[in-house]
């Protein structure tokens, strides 16, 4: 139960419409420091909605999103902050964000929260190894002293460029792209193109990774190849996960977290076994309960 | 037959369906071209102008082009694959890597070649009008492409930042009388202000929509120009402004003149040279400093925000703040380049700043291929370049619309269709062409034909061929669209590798969301 | 009060012009997402047509009863308009559906630039001016005003309400609005399910430029003066017409475009020296105020951004 104890994001009465369409309703879950939390549930459940909030793509109708990058996410400095009108509160080393208040573009550089989406975004006219360079912006536009060292070629913005690319280097190796890393990435076939993506993601440091439906599409070997890098990616790289994803032996196999939505709302929150014993969940993808069709589910979710 | 399209529609289809052509050209036609409106010379009112000969003429014309595209289509689909493939990669690479350095020593050595050549007198328009010309457009080919070729944000008011930059030069000299070399920084800051004035609103506006809001904004400037009389003198513009000086010496036939210091006879080739490697470094500079921007965060950045947006904010760049770089960056090499024209020019006027002269300038980007240097630069040369050469065409007139040129299209078409033989029946038409052209000036002229006589088979439009510019630039780009949507060099050079530099197929390099 | 009445009908005859183009844009963006921007030379084209059949009528033929001519010079304007359109869209747009995504908008581009250049070359750059039509006035009492009417501002409202009705018919209650929304919401589906794409977009670009040769022919009606580059101004005036009322929608377009006339023509009225000229201006401004901050317009349906 590391969400309970040791939050790195804390959701609360997360609401999110769109006009009459309520897609995600008083959504309240924790993410786990450490852990690899999946968002499932059937299709138009919200799940992605709900990570468009967390990406800061959408401005949640409601709701607060508290996340700590290091430290406690403790509820007095979460209330303190909420109180004050900033984004984000540094206590020493620590540092508290409020995903609501931010726009995209700071979440990912300041909260550190990266992500891939369901239809793959890369960068298809450019070079898989460019994609990873993109993915170090903020890092080398720092040392490029916003473009003007840069230009005048500084040694500091030239060893921090070839710091980047051997980072790089390590995570082409990882995704065993090493051999296509001059190739545009919209050469790349399919499975190769998601791996980029998490690859690209990485390469932009995040404390917390967003994955969505990272397995779909995938042939069974690469779902297999998938779970070791998350796995990799969990305990050697310290990044939490936060994965959509309704290839249940996945779910199954590499998540220690499972929320379940429908409809918007929250219908289980829990361990993976406490979640697919619950009966509300097996309702839920089945609609009405047909035994037939709920042993054969029921037995999928078991493999 | 051998015309036959491959869908067994056969000889009898292709002329029926070249038959629709012509006969859709007649409706076309009717009553544009059929009939001309003429003020009468006595009461100033409308007449018409009845020119059945010239509706005949497109409809030949017609007829002619239809069946010649109903023959290419028909060719065996291996006759038309061969000349694609045709270059071998590696002749392709060795040309890629030569151009550079060739066209750079060509362009330094141009002027002075010519001079050498064909004295001083007789080489003033060559580096004027086809030197000095065709690098300002190069120029602003190369800062509008840092926008719509890098960032991916198509603009059509480029032309408003050059006419603040020239506004600002002609202004800052009269008024403070300061001279270029101060201004032309300062001309290039102002319009880069306003570059991120006018773009910080708008730049959150998908692709099409940016299109018409800079615009709007590049005709609100330029009408701003034209009614603001005692900022900018309106429609009469500004003139005597200060010429170029070299260390405040100016290019004149005066005791403070440059050919007097180094003690050389006036001459205005001079001032002319001067001019042309002024611009050649302008150019340079937006060049190199953008071939150097590709390899920087910011440049990679502009790309990555051209491939996809959304993929950007989530990586944690500030998209905004990319995309304003990007346009006023852009604006700072135009209104540079403004800062020249109205010192090159003496003269600026709201005349000069239409939205013609901005889509000439997308159409340099786009020809060139977005994102390449290269590409802009041949496409800034064939343009303006061949609008040039249309000035030099002012004897075309005669071949316009001749009854010889619709022979000559007929006898091409002919001969190719049966012989297959394209370059020959080329070569024997326009040989025809030219012959039969010569032989009726010489007719006319020693007076073995008649005026009357011939009259009866021509048809001279009295229109000097600069006037076909616009006609045959709107249609260049056209089919430029449909045959090569991807401009001369199609291909994207990544800005770093690991082992080999592959070139991306312009296929899957994005065109800018917005 | 007289002249604000006269110029309320000034700015609504001007309107119904800029609607009438508007409509234009407005359909050929629903349907392929596209600025035809080309659309206003076309407008442009279809006053040199109106003029030439005009003058054809009452100068070579002699024919003397004006109605039964504007009536003919309309109908032979809407065909004729209508085969430069059904062509261009046939040449220079179909080839490049499914091409990159500007490829249309810079072609259209290109297409504008001929279309204008042409009117040049065929016809000549200077302005062609007629002798007015209908310029009697019809007077109307209003309690103690006198209020002026041209006949020819009548027959302007009334020709173009009533074509905007058929038009309006044709759009919303036959087979033909049906597949033209159908391809407007997903034109693969819309083919799978037996509809002709092709054929659907070509009528659209027919009807647009039926309307904008109506607008052309009122337009010679009302000012009597034709030059080439003609085509711009109201181009991108009924354009920002299209995009206040709302892209994709056809009451949003008219409403737009009546808007659009009555500000330029109160814009002008407005008393302080060097300002009337600014009107070209203020319509540039509406426009891009009304794409920075509300670009779905008056009628149109906001867009959500998909991620």
């Amino acid at each position: 139960m590391r969400w309970k104890s040791d939050p790195l994001l804390v959701v609360e009465h997360l609401t999110m419409r769109f006009g009459g369409l309520v897609a995600v309703n008083n959504l309240t879950f924790e993410v786990g420091r450490g852990d690899i939390t999946a968002l499932i549930g059937p299709n138009g459940a919200g799940k992605t909605t709900v990570f468009n909030c967390v990406t800061g793509f959408y401005k949640p109708t409601e709701g607060r999103l508290a996340l700590a990058r290091t430290g406690v996410a403790d509820r007095s400095r979460i209330e303190a902050l909420t109180r004050s009108s900033a984004r984000s509160a540094k206590q020493g080393e620590d540092e508290l964000f409020l995903l609501e208040r931010m726009p995209g573009h700071l979440i990912a550089h300041h909260a550190k929260v990266a992500r891939t989406f369901q239809n793959i975004r890369l960068f298809q006219g450019m070079t898989v190894l460019e994609n990873l360079m993109v993915a170090h912006h903020n890092l080398l536009m720092r040392a490029s002293g916003l473009t003007v060292l840069g230009l005048l070629g500084a040694p500091h913005f030239r060893a921090t460029e070839a710091w980047a690319v051997e980072r790089a280097k390590y995570w082409l190796d990882k995704i065993n792209l090493m051999d296509r890393a001059d190739d545009p990435a919209g050469e790349l076939p399919y499975g190769a193109q998601r791996r980029l993506e998490i690859a690209r993601a990485m390469c932009a440091d995040p404390t917390l990774l967003c994955l969505d439906e990272p397995a779909a599409g995938l042939n069974p070997r690469e779902s297999l190849e998938l779970n070791t890098l998350l796995n990799s990616i969990r305990d050697d790289h310290g990044v939490s996960i936060l994965l959509i994803e309704h290839d249940m032996s996945v779910v199954m196999q590499i998540s220690d977290h499972v929320v379940v939505l429908d409809y918007g709302t929250k219908i289980s929150d829990g361990t993976p076994v406490e979640v697919r014993n619950d009966p509300k969940v097996i309702a839920a993808y089945l609609g009405v309960a047909d035994e037939e069709e709920l042993a054969h589910v029921e037995a999928e979710i078991h493999a | 037959m051998s015309i036959a399209p491959s869908d067994s529609k056969g000889a009898g289809g292709a002329l029926k369906e070249a038959s629709i052509a012509a006969l859709l050209t007649l409706a076309l036609c009717t009553p544009v071209i059929m009939f001309r409106t003429e003020s009468d010379p006595n009461d100033g009112t409308l007449k018409l102008l009845f020119r059945p000969i010239l509706v005949l003429v497109f409809m030949a014309l017609a007829f002619v082009g239809r069946l010649a595209v109903l023959a290419y289509k028909a060719q065996p689909a291996k006759a038309k694959a061969a000349p694609a493939v045709g270059a071998p990669s590696g002749l392709r690479a060795f040309f890629s890597n030569v151009i550079g350095p060739v066209g750079l020593i060509f362009l330094l050595v141009y002027p002075v070649a010519l001079v050498l050549w064909l004295g001083p007198g007789g080489s003033l328009k060559w580096i004027d009008s086809y030197g000095i010309q065709i690098l300002i457009y190069v120029m602003l080919g190369w800062g509008l492409n840092i926008v719509v070729g890098l960032a991916g944000l198509l603009d059509l008011g480029y032309v408003a930042f050059y006419a603040v930059g020239a506004y600002s030069y002609s202004l800052l000299a009269i008024n403070f009388g300061l001279s270029f070399w101060i201004c032309l920084p300062i001309a290039g800051i102002l319009a880069a202000c306003w570059g991120m004035i006018l773009g910080f609103p708008v730049l959150r506006l998908r692709g099409d929509y940016l299109a018409i809001v800079t615009l709007a904004f590049g005709e609100i400037i330029r009408t701003i120009l034209v009614n603001w009389t005692a900022f900018s003198g309106g429609t009469n513009g500004i003139d005597s402004i200060p010429k170029i000086t070299f260390f405040g010496l100016v290019f004149a036939d005066a005791d403070n003149g440059f050919d007097n210091y180094f003690h050389m006879d006036y001459s205005p080739i001079h001032g002319k040279l001067y001019l042309y490697y002024v611009i050649l470094a302008l150019a340079l500079i937006t060049n190199l400093v953008t071939l150097r921007l590709r390899r920087l965060p910011i440049g990679r950045a502009w790309e990555a925000l051209r491939e996809d947006e959304i993929a950007c904010r989530s990586l944690g760049i500030n998209t905004t703040n990319t995309k304003l770089t990007a346009f006023a960056l852009g604006a700072f090499f135009a209104g540079l380049a403004g800062s020249f024209f109205a010192v090159r020019q003496g003269f600026v006027s709201p005349e000069s700043f239409t939205f013609n002269e901005s889509a000439t300038i997308l159409a340099i980007v786009v020809l060139g291929g977005m994102g390449s240097q290269i590409g802009v630069a041949l496409a800034a040369v064939a343009l303006i370049g061949g609008f040039e050469i249309l000035r030099e065409l002012s004897f075309v007139h005669w071949l316009w619309f001749d009854l010889e040129l619709i022979a000559a299209l007929v006898i091409f078409m002919g001969l190719g269709l049966l012989t297959r033989k394209l370059l020959l029946s080329a070569f024997v038409a326009v040989a025809m062409l030219v012959g039969a052209s010569l032989a009726t000036m010489y007719g006319l002229k020693s007076g073995l034909l008649a005026e009357s006589l011939w009259g009866v088979f021509r048809y001279q439009l009295d229109i000097d061929p600069t006037q076909y510019r616009g006609l045959i630039f709107g249609l260049g780009m056209v089919v430029m669209m449909i045959v090569r949507p991807r401009g001369f060099v199609s291909t994207r050079a990544p800005s770093i590798f690991l082992v080999r530099r592959t070139a991306v197929s312009g296929d899957l390099v994005g065109e800018g969301h917005g | 009060m007289d002249n604000f009445i006269q110029q309320l009908i000034n700015g609504l005859t001007l309107g119904s012009i800029y609607g009438l183009i508007a409509i234009g844009y407005t359909m050929v963006f629903g349907i392929i997402g596209m600025i035809n921007f080309a659309h206003g030379d076309l407008f442009m084209l279809s006053e040199f047509i109106a003029l030439i059949v005009l003058l054809l009528l009452t100068k070579t033929l002699g024919f003397g009863y004006l109605p039964v001519a504007l009536f003919i010079v309309l109908i032979a304007g809407m065909s004729l308009t209508s085969v430069w359109n059904w062509t261009i869209e046939r040449l220079a747009y179909r080839p490049l559906r499914g091409s990159f995504r500007l490829a249309p908008l810079i072609s259209a581009i290109g297409m504008s630039t001929f279309l204008s250049n042409f009117a040049q070359v065929v016809q000549g750059p200077r302005n062609k001016p007629i002798a007015p039509m209908f310029a009697e006035h019809l007077y109307i009492k209003f309690g103690t005003h006198n209020i002026a009417i041209q006949y020819r501002q009548i027959v302007i409202v009334v020709v173009t309400v009533v074509l905007l009705g058929v038009f309006w018919w044709l759009v919303q209650r036959t087979n033909l609005g049906r597949a033209q929304r159908a391809c407007e919401q997903d034109r693969k589906m819309a083919a799978l399910i037996g509809v002709d794409v092709d054929r659907t977009i070509s009528i659209t670009f027919i009807i647009g430029a039926a309307l904008a040769a109506v607008a052309g022919s009122m337009y010679v009606l009302q000012y009597g003066v034709v030059n080439f580059s003609d085509g711009f101004l109201p181009g991108v005036k009924a354009f920002t017409a299209a995009v206040l009322g709302g892209i994709g929608s056809l009451p949003g377009a008219v409403l737009g475009g009546l808007l659009i006339g009555l500000i330029e023509t109160f814009w002008q009225m407005i008393p302080t020296e060097g300002v009337p000229e600014y009107k070209d201006v203020a319509a540039f401004s509406i426009l891009a105020i009304v794409l920075i901050f509300m670009p779905s317009g008056i009628l149109g349906r906001p867009e959500i951004e998909k991620v």
